[in-house]
């Protein structure tokens, strides 16, 4: 799915207007029939992390997390069955998640002596069985089980299909016969910087010599390609020369941009592969 | 020199015997003893022959319209700086030395003068006068001395040349011809010309010493009061010259007794040519070229012998420059027109023009003539140019039509060059690989320092790619952009050993990116694409006219440009300006000198001793290869060594005192060398290996500050690098001595080395006699090099981008205007070279090249040296295979026709040569087998030699890769080689076993096919 900037810059205006909930997902969809449903839900949460981003301190404030709690507070109290957290998100805009980070914190803050961890918050938030409060706990899953863009299950979501995808990557290279290095094995040698897969013999893909590929199972925008490029992309290119980056769920084309200097970027992986001593497609 | 030039026409001396004194000192053992004699009188004058002549030259041209840039600018921008012209720099010598012609604006200002100034400078009858007003004076007098001789018929010309019945016999008679030094002659202000080129500063005490120095250079021009003597006398030449004077006063009292006894016998002056009336200046016409006709030559026979003394100065390495010279006749062939600023001297006294005080270029003509006749000298230089300027040459119609012969010599040396076009793509820019032998944890001494370092090598690339991106932008600014940025990073550079990383990186960045010429921003050489010789001639010039601009990088400056940091060497001496860190230069310094002591050391695998010679060839391409990279390698390397080592010390101009120089001469004498570099320029020397080390050590040497060339140390590097020079005589080819273009390209850089801003003016002319000459070893050293023909045209022009401004000349002739703003201005904004080259290979072929390369890439460095000694042996192997194999059967097959065909033959008495032509069509076309055969042989061979030689552990795709790859380039070289050869070899070895057969047959017929076979092979 590889979108135009134009094209793109319309799905994102559309996102601006609608609450973070499967039903605008699935108005998305309506509206951009032709998108998949991984892109747009791609898009949808990058924008709302975009969102969330720009609003993250004006919840942070001391004042703004005391008047979170005592609303907590009071709603728990008149009814501690009612989802009270997660409409409180909903209410102020906020991602549930980090919303029942907030009042958790808070919570700890008050009933131990010392200020929580961030790990322990952490394994609290994944597991909210071990939060001593019943009430909370219970507020705090009906928060990250809603949440489609934040929470521990949405990091797992996005983790295993990261993964998923590098394994389809390795079977793709393994099925055309390229031999390679992963990233395991090239922390073991030593490598500072490690793209997911080292080519030990480059090939060319639409007459670009590649030497390494990496895998990205998220839609390419620009704020994410940038930060990527800068962290991840050009150091490898620094260390290895030019390679493939393979953003299976699209990304914008004018950020393609790169391919003379040596970042190539793919929704798919390539058909056209030339290998050293073979003209044509893999062996 | 006038005393020189008269003995030389009086025949008393002979050319040769007078080269060989100016070359060697009066004691030429080989002269006869009056040659001797004659010269031995002129001794002390003996230094100043070559520069004053060199300045006489540019002198007399300086009324030539020329086109091209008023270069050579060894100082840029020195116009302003001559002495001539008001406003001038107290330093304006060393500008002047760098100006070949003056430039053109002042020029046309004085063609447009002479009518405003003519009332007052009348001269009275007889005595047209053509002096400039500075110093060639005692020069033209001795030119004048000659004439006489001329109108004696002493020198015939060929019956029914037109100049004979012109020659000009000289007003010897008149004072104010040959005025007493110092006189100021009257009106002399036609010319504003500053006259100086080659202009010895006295330096320091020891040479100031040296007395001759002063006289030819500096007086003759600068006592000879000119037109602006208030200029003049503001000049640093002004004073403390007068004993130079003295011998020139000394002279010219010798001159005129030697003229007043010719008189007594020369006849009367003959009637002035015709000619310089036609020299009006026309204000129209703005740089359209004067056509020039041989018949309208003016005093064949002086510019004829000028010539041949020029010539052979010139052959003997006696000027600094022999491109420059070149460059200065190209000049000559192709000016557009001479300004007429004597008109007005010369038209009152229309009997005495072209007296022996007249110019020695009189006309375009003149001009035209006299550089026919050098070029016709230099012919073997010439035939060494790239085809693109052959052409040029040849097609030129001057050249045609003033010598045919020459004209036919340059198309066959077109006809015969096999140009090197190199459209090559300069790689793309690539990052150095991260090699974990080297770059991983353990090479650091804490986890600190490896993740500072990681961080770095992304800085320093980040950095490099805003560079590319942004550096041609208008207003961006290196310092601005970049400079925080890299001093923040360098700033976290701590631990030496972290130094040591950075400059590794450093270092090998800057190899991968500046090697190729393409990276340097180099010219492209070649000629223009055939389509130019099927269209309309009309059209040639504008379309040649359209490729210069376009493949002309923006004209380089001049034929002696100034040292500079072309495409991306920019980026890094820009890095190293701006980081400003004393450790990371201290550690680059020594990285650069390691490397190139290594690099020096490079060895040429051996070529076997190979029973006949073209086996030997099999190993040349690729040697010829591995060595041009080599030497570009370390003049890059020591480019930039030269650059971070004079650094602390280089300025735009020399110590202001005597007393600061010699305070600073006492400091830095003390201060070792960065890399002892006269070492290893002696073991050079020494083991036949020049050719390596020069090219690098005159990089090294031209970014010396001005104080270098005065420390003992460098002052005999210099001394060596003189007799170097002076020794390889290109028309001297005895064996052993150094390949041509190996002597043409130490001639050229070395030549461009003296030209250097920082190299002092006098150096070349004055550095002699120190008899601390190297010993070359006479016993071949083993790894010689200068004997080896190593260089090519490509890496000449590589080396030397500047030779190519000697096509952009003639390039800017055909086009027809060189355009009133001087020549070589474009406007259009010339795109670089890469982009001509620009669309990637993206066939099958290419694409597989750039693999192979880009399989090296992350792979440790022995695998790929593995890979290609692999490929070159078993090329090497297959080669002999095939002539072990079938050849030698195609032989045999030869023997026992042969045996067939004579005994038919006997009987009907036919002709043995044309025997060997039966069986070589025969044979020959089996020859065709020889390259099946041999990719069977490297198909089979070369993987076995790979897969024993890489090791154990490496990956099964790695192996198999570069099997691959060695079994290919193995394959390209053998067949390369074959499908060249192969033919010949057939030929040659049946031609052999021919001989061999009609020997043993009975001795007369044998000879007969030899002879026969010989003359057609």
């Amino acid at each position: 799915m590889i979108l135009t900037k134009a094209q793109y810059d319309e799905i994102a205006q559309c996102l601006v207007s609608v609450p973070p909930t499967r039903q605008s997902l699935r108005k998305l969809k309506q509206r951009f029939p032709s998108q998949s449903q991984a892109t747009l839900l791609s898009i949808f949460s990058q924008e709302y992390q975009k969102h969330i981003k720009r609003t993250h301190a004006k919840h942070h404030t001391s004042e703004a997390i005391e008047s979170y709690y005592q609303r907590y507070l009071h709603g728990v109290g008149k009814n501690g069955a009612a989802p009270v957290l997660l409409e409180l998100a909903n209410e102020v805009d906020y991602a549930p998640s980090l919303m029942a980070r907030i009042i958790l914190e808070r919570f700890l803050q008050e009933h131990e002596e010392t200020p929580p961890s961030k790990s322990v918050i952490n394994s609290l938030l994944r597991d909210p069985s071990q939060i001593p409060d019943g009430v909370l706990a219970n507020q705090v899953y009906q928060c990250t089980v809603n949440d489609c863009c934040y929470g521990p299950l949405v990091d797992c979501i996005k983790h295993a299909i990261g993964h998923e995808h590098e394994i389809l990557l390795r079977d793709l290279l393994l099925e055309k016969n390229l031999s390679f290095l992963d990233e395991d094995q090239l922390r073991a040698k030593g490598y500072d910087k490690t793209p997911d897969f080292i080519l030990q013999v480059p090939v060319a893909v639409e007459g670009h010599i590649i030497h390494w590929i990496e895998s990205k199972a998220s839609f390419g925008d620009e704020c994410s390609h940038h930060a990527y490029l800068h962290d991840q992309f050009w150091s490898y290119w620094n260390r290895f020369g030019p390679g493939l980056v393979i953003y299976w769920y699209g990304f914008i084309q004018e950020l393609d941009c790169n391919r003379e200097r040596g970042i190539l970027l793919k929704a798919c992986f390539p058909t056209d592969i030339v290998t050293l001593g073979h003209g044509a497609a893999a062996p | 020199m006038a005393a020189v030039l008269e003995s030389l026409l009086r025949e008393e001396v002979s050319v040769a015997a007078a080269v060989r004194w100016i070359a060697r000192g009066a004691q030429s053992s080989e002269g006869d003893a009056g040659e001797a004699a004659a010269l031995s009188s002129l001794r002390p004058l003996r230094k100043e022959f070559v520069p004053f002549l060199l300045n006489f030259l540019r002198e007399q041209s300086s009324r030539v319209v020329p086109q091209g840039p008023p270069t050579p600018a060894k100082t840029p921008g020195s116009s302003a700086a001559l002495p001539g012209r008001p406003g001038g720099p107290p330093r304006g010598g060393r500008g002047a030395r760098s100006q070949l012609f003056p430039p053109t604006e002042p020029l046309s200002a004085a063609a447009e003068a002479p009518a405003a100034r003519r009332g007052g400078r009348r001269r009275g009858p007889g005595q047209a006068r053509e002096r400039g007003g500075r110093g060639p004076g005692s020069l033209e007098e001795g030119v004048g001395g000659e004439s006489p001789l001329w109108a004696g018929s002493r020198r015939p010309r060929a019956a029914g040349s037109p100049s004979r019945a012109r020659s000009d016999p000289p007003n010897l008679s008149n004072l104010e011809e040959f005025p007493p030094v110092g006189s100021v002659p009257p009106g002399s202000a036609g010319r504003t010309k500053p006259s100086r080129r080659i202009n010895p500063t006295p330096v320091s005490e020891e040479r100031s010493l040296s007395k001759p120095k002063t006289c030819f250079t500096s007086p003759p021009i600068n006592c000879v009061p000119g037109p602006q003597p208030s200029v003049l006398d503001s000049s640093p030449w002004g004073q403390g010259l007068t004993a130079g004077c003295r011998s020139l006063q000394e002279e010219r009292e010798m001159l005129r007794k030697e003229r007043s006894k010719q008189l007594q016998q020369s006849p009367a002056p003959a009637c002035p040519t015709p000619e310089s009336g036609s020299s009006l200046p026309t204000r129209t016409g703005n740089l359209t070229a004067e056509p020039a006709d041989p018949a309208k030559v003016s005093s064949r026979q002086r510019l004829e012998l000028v010539a041949l003394v020029y010539s052979s100065c010139i052959a003997e390495n006696l000027v600094p420059n022999l491109f420059l010279e070149l460059f200065f006749v190209l000049q000559l062939l192709t000016a557009r027109r001479m300004v007429a600023a004597k008109s007005s001297d010369l038209e009152p006294s229309p009997g005495v023009l072209g007296s022996p005080e007249s110019p020695l270029f009189q006309s375009v003509h003149d001009c035209v003539f006299f550089a026919v006749q050098v070029l016709e000298h230099q012919f073997q230089v010439l035939s060494c140019l790239d085809k693109g300027t052959l052409k040029l040459l040849a097609e030129n119609e001057r050249l045609l039509c003033f010598s045919p012969a020459l004209q036919g010599r340059l198309r066959a040396a077109y006809e015969g060059s096999v140009a090197k076009v190199s459209l090559a793509m300069p790689p793309a820019v690539q990052a150095v690989s991260f090699q974990p032998e080297t770059d991983n944890r353990a090479n650091f001494s804490s986890d600190r320092a490896f993740h500072t370092f990681k961080k770095q090598r992304d800085v320093f690339y980040e950095v490099l790619r805003e560079w590319e991106d942004r550096h041609e932008e208008p207003g961006w600014d290196f310092e601005k952009g970049l400079g925080s940025r890299i001093r923040a990073m360098m700033g976290q550079l701590s631990a030496a050993c972290s130094h040591s990383h950075f400059v590794r990186l450093f270092q090998k960045q800057l190899l991968q990116m500046c090697q190729s010429p393409g990276g340097a921003g180099g010219t492209i050489l070649g000629e223009a694409p055939d389509v130019l010789s099927v269209l309309g001639a009309d059209k040639l010039g504008r379309l040649r006219r359209l490729q210069e601009r376009l493949a002309a990088p923006q004209s380089s400056g001049g034929p002696c440009p100034p040292p500079s940091f072309p495409g991306c060497q920019a980026f890094f001496r820009d890095f190293i300006l701006s980081a400003g860190s004393f450790q990371f230069n201290q550690h680059l310094m020594d990285s650069l000198s390691l490397k190139i002591r290594e690099l020096n050391g490079f060895v040429l695998p051996q070529p076997e001793a190979s029973e006949e010679d073209g086996e030997a060839d099999v190993d040349w391409q690729g040697e010829r290869r591995q060595f041009a990279v080599v030497l570009l390698s370390l003049r890059l390397l020591a480019k930039f060594l030269g650059f971070v080592a004079f650094l602390p010390y280089r300025g735009p101009e020399p110590p202001p005192t005597r007393e600061l120089q010699d305070s600073i001469l006492a400091l830095r004498s003390q201060v070792p060398p960065v890399l002892d570099v006269r070492a290893l320029l002696q073991q050079g020397l020494r083991a036949h290996r020049a050719v390596l080390t020069v090219p690098w050590l005159v990089e090294f040497l031209s970014l010396a500050d001005h104080i270098v060339p005065m420390l003992d140390y460098y002052r005999s590097i210099f001394s060596l690098l003189l007799h170097l020079h002076r020794s390889l005589v290109l028309s001297k080819d005895s064996d052993g001595e150094m390949c041509f273009l190996n002597k043409l390209l130490l001639l050229a850089v070395l030549g461009w080395l003296f030209q250097i801003p920082t190299v002092p003016e006098d150096l070349f002319f004055v550095e002699e006699g120190q008899v601390d000459v190297f010993e070359m070893d006479t016993e071949t050293s083993e790894h010689g090099l200068d004997g080896v023909p190593v260089v090519d045209q490509h890496l000449l022009y590589t080396c030397c981008p500047y030779i190519g401004e000697l096509r952009k000349l003639l390039a800017v002739w055909v086009s027809g205007s060189s355009g009133r703003s001087g020549g070589f201005v474009r406007k259009i904004t010339p795109t670089t070279t890469t982009s001509l080259g620009a669309p990637p290979l993206r066939t099958t072929q290419g694409l597989q090249a750039q693999l192979a390369q880009a399989f090296f890439h992350n792979q440790p460095p022995s695998l790929r040296r593995t890979v290609e000694f692999v490929a070159e042996r078993i090329g090497s192997n297959c080669v002999k295979h095939i002539k072990a194999t079938l050849v030698a059967d195609l032989v045999h097959q030869a023997e026992s026709l042969l045996q067939e065909q004579l005994v038919t033959q006997r009987q009907e008495g036919g002709d043995p040569g044309q025997l060997l032509e039966i069986l070589c069509s025969q044979l020959c076309p089996h020859g065709a087998q020889a390259l099946t055969q041999g990719r069977e042989f490297c198909q089979k061979k070369s993987p076995g030699a790979v897969r024993a030689l890489l090791p154990e552990e490496t990956p099964a795709a790695v192996l198999s890769s570069a099997e691959n790859i060695a079994v290919g380039l193995a394959i390209e070289k053998a067949c390369t080689w074959l499908s060249a050869n192969i033919t010949a070899l057939i030929r040659r070895e049946v031609k052999a076993a021919v001989s061999r057969v009609l020997r043993a047959q009975g001795p007369e017929p044998a000879a007969r096919g030899c002879r026969r076979g010989c003359s057609r092979a």
